[in-house]
């Protein structure tokens, strides 16, 4: 069956500032399986890419880990020693970025990227072994490995976007971490893209959370969702229950404002109000001041995850 | 039938490349990007039409075009019926009060040291409309119509007090504060978040009834065009290859990049498969253009006379054009 490979339980980030402190991850806990394809899902300012920063110990200061733990493979990364983080990071956790032009070094050619990448963390590998790699690398990315001479300016962004993954998955690590891969691509390179990353994912048994801030882009690759929202978890649940039968009020409105184009759905309905304000959230529930099913304890009291048809849902209607 | 408020004629736009000290001495032959290259359209008043294409496919230029913000290489663009590049510099300043833009990025075409309401009523301060506080009064009522409330209380405030979809209201208020008739907006809902940008895409609906706007409204995104756009014209390599109506294009994708284009837009739905294959590769160089069809490298339907010919747009139903002669016969027999 399938083995857990990732368990945040109760994880907190803070961001102390000069008015109060931004509490991006709010009690965060959430299970990930060998193999899985985890979409994270929500609005800018969610906590999504701070929760996958966090899980590579990658938060800049003054941003920190308050208080929670990671467990990988059952080792806890929080309060692992800088050393042994180092080991993880590439190695067996990767992270890929939303725009390739930031992540890629202007000055070297793709394939001395590689090669630093590889020699950094394997130790014994000369230069021609590590060439050899890249290019079979390249090769399962599809573009021909000649283009190992070129920089990254001689390469459309799609193709930078490839090289990226490839980078993250030359050492062969079994989780991958996504950040909006697909942001900065066109609708035809971004299916591409996604395509990709399914048969990559088949190849190389790996287990990728991949965070977006569209439904659209994982409906089709992943098995399941996580919907945050305000720093906190609002639904986890299998990929096809969440599109189908969303609990939770913010859910269905996120799937509600998404335009679909093979649906008869003439207009879209829009959730009014915006993100809370994560130094002085609301209380009780973050989403009860846009919420359109609003009670009275929704006001007064966080509430828990609620078990309720497969799904986990943070709600007080499923109590 | 309304008329014509925007008509555009073979418009191109070739940029030069740079070329270097060498390049001169050897006298070597100049080059060009060929941005766009020969479009025609027209836009209806009181219509949408959607200008989508990916990036590099040109449309960002044609709009600017349309605008009078770059001098084409040739061609021409003709508001009421009177071609814009025939406006003297005074008449120009006139007419830019009729035809307005919405940028992409809200902060970069708001200036983070003017507030608010300084730069909503900036354009009306340019074109001498109104006095001081006459000006005011109308500001403050767009913003109130723009969803910018309570307007007296943001009047004040900066860009960075805002949230992103406050910014983009800032931007579209101030579009609209001139009283224009023509409005491009050049993918003003791409870098917003999804529920965001279906907030922007209500109320540019709502706002286009109420000013009786025309818009153009470019965009790479064919989903959101379903609720907003009349009309698509679907660009590839500074060319139109498809012009219909937006249901006609969406039921009955003719040209084989706009059936792929339709293909590759998300679908929010797990159970949805793909009917086609999506085709590799990605649009070439506009520096050296394929030759024939622009798209025949990535074509699965490309034939010989697909590599020699330049497809002209051919009519394959009520108000629906294509660049595709293959199809054309195909629908014919």
């Amino acid at each position: 069956m399938n083995n857990t490979i990732l368990d945040i339980q109760d994880l907190k980030v803070e961001f102390p500032i000069n008015i109060g402190t931004v509490r991006a991850v709010d009690g965060v806990s959430l299970k990930l399986n060998q193999g899985e394809v985890m979409g994270l899902v929500g609005e800018s300012g969610c906590g999504k890419s701070t929760l996958g920063f966090s899980i590579l110990r990658l938060l800049r200061p003054p941003g920190r880990i308050a208080s929670g733990r990671i467990l990988y493979h059952g080792r806890d990364i929080v309060s692992m020693d800088e050393k042994e983080v180092l080991k993880l990071r590439g190695r067996r956790i990767a992270m890929i970025f939303q725009d390739p032009l930031t992540s890629l070094n202007p000055l070297f050619s793709i394939g001395r990227q590689f090669v630093e990448t590889l020699q950094t963390h394997e130790k014994g590998i000369n230069k021609k072994q590590a060439i050899l790699q890249a290019e079979s690398m390249l090769e399962s990315l599809g573009i021909s490995k000649e283009r190992l001479q070129e920089f990254p300016h001689q390469m459309s962004g799609g193709m930078r976007q490839r090289i990226m993954i490839g980078m993250g998955l030359i050492l062969n690590p079994d989780l991958l971490i996504a950040d909006e891969p697909t942001t900065s691509l066109d609708v035809i390179v971004e299916a591409q893209f996604l395509d990709l990353l399914a048969d990559l994912c088949r190849q190389y048994n790996l287990t990728i959370i991949l965070i977006t801030h569209n439904l659209g882009n994982v409906a089709q690759l992943a098995d399941r969702i996580t919907v945050m929202y305000g720093g906190t978890l609002a639904e986890v649940g299998l990929s096809g229950d969440i599109f189908h039968t969303p609990l939770h009020p913010y859910t269905q409105g996120l799937l509600a404002s998404i335009p679909n184009i093979k649906l008869d759905q003439p207009e879209l309905s829009p959730m009014e109000g915006s993100p809370p304000d994560l130094v002085n959230p609301p209380t009780g529930c973050v989403f009860h001041p846009r919420c359109p099913q609003v009670m009275d304890i929704c006001t007064r009291q966080r509430p828990p995850a609620f078990q309720k048809n497969g799904h986990q849902v943070s709600c007080w209607l499923y109590r | 039938m309304a008329e014509d408020l925007i008509t555009v004629k073979d418009l191109k736009m070739h940029f030069p490349l740079q070329k270097g000290l060498l390049d001169n001495l050897l006298a070597r032959e100049k080059l060009f990007v060929r941005a766009v290259d020969g479009v025609s359209f027209s836009i209806k008043k009181g219509e949408v039409l959607g200008l989508v294409g990916e990036s590099g496919s040109g449309k960002t230029t044609t709009g600017r075009m349309i605008l009078r913000l770059l001098e084409p290489t040739s061609g021409e663009v003709f508001y009421n019926g009177r071609s814009i590049f025939s406006y003297s510099k005074s008449e120009m300043e006139k007419l830019r009060e009729k035809m307005q833009v919405i940028f992409q990025d809200p902060y970069a075409s708001l200036s983070p040291r003017m507030s608010i309401g300084k730069a909503i009523s900036h354009p009306l301060k340019i074109h001498a409309l109104y006095d001081k506080q006459e000006a005011k009064q109308v500001c403050l009522t767009i913003m109130e119509k723009v969803g910018l409330s309570p307007a007296s209380f943001l009047y004040k405030k900066y860009p960075h007090q805002l949230s992103g979809g406050q910014r983009q209201r800032v931007v579209i208020a101030r579009a609209l504060v001139t009283n224009p008739d023509f409005v491009v907006a050049d993918e003003p809902i791409a870098m917003a978040d999804v529920s965001v940008r279906a907030m922007i895409l209500e109320l540019m609906v709502k706002l286009k009834k109420e000013f009786d706007l025309t818009y153009l409204f470019i965009t790479h995104d064919l989903a959101t065009c379903k609720y907003i756009c009349d009309r698509l014209a679907i660009m590839y390599l500074g060319r139109i290859v498809e012009i219909g109506p937006l249901a006609e294009v969406f039921k009955n994708p003719v040209h084989p990049y706009t059936a792929t284009l339709l293909d590759a837009v998300p679908v929010p739905d797990p159970t949805y498969k793909r009917t086609h294959p999506i085709p590799k590769g990605e649009i070439p160089s506009a520096i050296n253009p394929p030759p024939g069809c622009c798209f025949n490298p990535r074509c699965h339907l490309a034939q010989k006379s697909c590599r020699e010919h330049e497809p002209e747009l051919a009519r394959v139903g009520e108000d629906h054009f294509v660049a595709c002669p293959v199809m054309s016969i195909k629908l014919r027999s």
